[in-house]
């Protein structure tokens, strides 16, 4: 199988602007601390049901978002909290909708996988896997409807490539050349299974090929890399109409949710593949270009924000039973 | 007689049908390697190898199909969903195909093949994870639907289902996988279609099925100490329906309330509360009620779930309603 898809890129990368960088860095940071602080609350019992982390794939939330305008949507998996913030939600809404207040997002309805914000276009996270990717080229539609000129980025994890949802998702954008990027997040595992399991080949970049669509496949350790190659794609929808089908290479750090146990792998792989942190990377790169005491800075800013976000988690108040119907039906109930 | 698990039950007859049919096989998301999301099939890799025990990809309709497909000309898969809100994507599957095939081929072609999988509420999962599917399947003729509540019916109906020449859906609970009981040794296929009274009583009877028959039955205890004596039912099949069984204990105690997950609307409640009153009409001294979820998605917020969800005191208070009712 081919590592180097034909689309077009640029062979050597400007490097980023120092502040762009940092602010980079900075939306990783808080997507990592705010999700090790959501994993310490479940383990207290203040978070329940599914808890899926983002620990080691923040590169690419915040690299992708990075290329897109305030308008453009955002569709995504269960796997949501990263991206919401990279979107653009506060931390204070996310970390209160995994404790289920009313302050929350989703006003504590949704949960962990359910963050949806209509202030940043972020078109929530779906429980179901493989069901968002029709939905994701449906906001695509609509813009080209509407003529109105925003992209949909569309994210999916590997597992998701075998589900009927991702083929006629990609098969009709594709046919009416929709304004959408699909970027698979392959962190190598669906649940307990590796790709080699799960698929007949082993880049799914390659499904492009069928649908005739442009494709592309990366690594996510420089975010800075992530947002380039995203941003190609993302002109090509928005300036061609054309979708894109995109394969980010990436790995979680821990299991698929708070209840696996990762058995299926050795912590020597892990092991190895934290040394290519992708946060790590991004701030040995600031601290070069702007100096370890502003990092410093940087890095205190966050832990303040995050421990904002818990504390305002912890003291907001419970939704009551009077949310229930009229979230349930836009107007009368009907019973 | 073993003390088994729920999971262990379910294990156990898989196993054994495994062991006398070559025909059958386990299909699912996790259910090789990983051993099972839950651990249902924990350890059947490794005795039964990758031709029996088949980890499959994301792709319910796939799967599902195609164990429609090899039920069709003479295997008996039985196919897992790592729960039933997932079954969704397969439901033309089992709706249009496994429901189908026999009607629509003139009786020529049988669909031989077991779904099953963990159904309705588990904990704080939210509105797309914690769906009743019992509900949406018992509607559909030519499908027989299955919810046991005890280790040993788990285990006689699953061998029931395997040998059944019909599309069998096994609704089990998340919340139950661990849930001890008696099972007898050598426990033959038990017949698919009998409701069990768990509990005699004499003021009310209590129609239930699944996780609800625990929380029934509890209920029941505690109003023993109020002096109310609750009969409960547990159905263990909901299609078919044993109307026999349910009509027998409220000719006795007058008062019929229906408990279990999921919404009301046209759900398993209402099916029973039709035949109950058309059968039993001159019998009865109270309304039948219903105990289910109420009418809206699952909130995740989890005192919201708990007021969402069919629990305890809701099932206590309606109780006492029917009870009281008619009496001075
Ligand atoms: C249709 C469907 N089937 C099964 C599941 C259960 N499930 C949730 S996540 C998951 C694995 C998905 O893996 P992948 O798509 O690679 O994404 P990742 O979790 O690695 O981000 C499975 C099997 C589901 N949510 N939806």
């Amino acid at each position: 199988m081919s590592e180097s898809p034909p689309s077009p890129r640029p062979s050597v990368l400007p490097p980023p602007a120092p502040e762009h960088l940092a602010e980079l860095y900075r939306q990783m940071f808080v997507i990592r601390r705010c999700e090790e602080e959501a994993a310490r609350a479940y383990a207290q019992g203040k978070i329940g049901g599914f808890l899926h982390l983002y620990i080691g794939q923040e590169a690419v939330a915040v690299g992708a978002c990075a290329a897109l305008q305030p308008d453009d949507y955002v569709v995504t998996t269960y796997r949501d909290h990263g991206m919401a913030i990279a979107k653009g939600m506060s931390s204070k809404a996310m970390m209160a909708e995994l404790y289920g207040k009313k302050t929350g997002c989703s006003k504590g309805l949704g949960g962990s996988m359910h963050m949806f914000d209509a202030a940043t276009n972020m078109l929530g996270g779906y429980g179901i896997v493989g069901a968002h990717i029709p939905l994701a080229a449906g906001a695509a539609f609509a813009s080209k409807y509407r003529n109105d000129g925003r992209v949909t980025l569309c994210f999916y994890g590997e597992g998701a490539v075998s589900i009927g949802g991702f083929h006629e998702g990609v098969s009709l954008a594709a046919l009416w050349k929709l304004p959408i990027v699909f970027i698979c997040e392959n962190n190598e595992y669906s649940m307990g299974t590796p790709l080699s399991r799960s698929m007949s080949v082993e880049d799914t970049s390659l499904k492009a090929l069928g649908y005739g669509v442009e494709r592309d496949r990366f690594f996510a350790d420089d975010v800075n890399l992530v947002e380039h190659r995203i941003a190609a794609a993302v002109k090509r929808a928005r300036e061609e109409s054309q979708p894109t089908v995109i394969e980010v290479r990436t790995y979680r750090f821990r299991g698929h949710s708070m209840s696996d146990p990762a058995k299926y792998r050795t912590s020597n792989e892990v092991e190895e593949q934290k040394r290519r942190d992708p946060l790590l990377l991004a701030r040995r790169e600031l601290v070069d270009a702007l100096g370890e005491e502003r990092v410093k800075a940087i890095d205190a800013e966050v832990e303040a924000e995050v421990a904002d976000a818990v504390k305002f988690a912890e003291e907001s108040p419970e939704p009551d039973a009077s949310v229930l119907e009229p979230t349930t039906y836009d107007g009368p109930f009907a019973a | 007689m073993r003390t088994l698990r729920y999971r262990e039950a379910l294990r156990e007859a898989m196993i054994e049908e495994m062991e006398r049919d070559d025909r059958v096989f386990l299909m699912g998301e996790e259910v090789g390697h990983y051993q099972g999301a839950y651990k249902v099939s924990e350890g059947m890799l490794e005795k039964f190898g990758e031709r029996r025990v088949i980890d499959t990809p994301i792709a319910e309709s796939g799967f599902a199909g195609i164990g429609v497909g090899a039920a069709m000309v003479g295997l008996r898969p039985i196919i897992e969903f790592m729960t039933w809100n997932f079954s969704a994507v397969a439901f033309d599957q089992i709706l249009n195909s496994a429901a189908k095939i026999r009607q629509m081929s003139g009786g020529q072609f049988s669909c031989p093949i077991v779904f099953r999988g963990p159904n309705a509420s588990a904990k704080q999962v939210g509105s797309q994870h914690s769906h009743a599917m019992e509900h949406f399947y018992a509607h559909v003729p030519g499908l027989k639907v299955l919810a046991p509540s005890f280790p040993a019916d788990v285990k006689g109906l699953m061998k029931a289902a395997i040998r059944d020449d019909n599309p069998v859906l096994f609704m089990e609970s998340e919340t139950l996988y661990s849930v001890k009981g008696e099972v007898p040794d050598n426990l033959e296929p038990m017949e698919i279609g009998k409701a069990n009274v768990v509990r005699e009583g004499t003021d009310c009877t209590i129609v239930t099925y699944s996780r609800m028959t625990h929380v029934s039955l509890e209920v029941a205890e505690e109003l023993a100490k109020e002096g109310i004596s609750v009969e409960v039912v547990d159905l263990r099949s909901l299609r078919p329906l044993d109307e026999e069984t349910v009509i027998r204990s409220v000719k006795k105690t007058h008062r019929c309330v229906v408990v279990h997950e999921g919404w009301p609307y046209g759900g398993v409640g209402a099916e029973v509360s039709d035949r109950v009153q058309r059968l039993a009409f001159d019998y009865l001294d109270a309304p039948i009620l219903r105990v289910t979820n109420l009418d809206v998605p699952m909130p995740y917020n989890a005192k919201l779930e708990q007021h969402v969800m069919p629990n305890k005191e809701r099932v206590l208070a309606t109780v006492k309603r029917a009870v009281s009712r008619g009496r001075s």
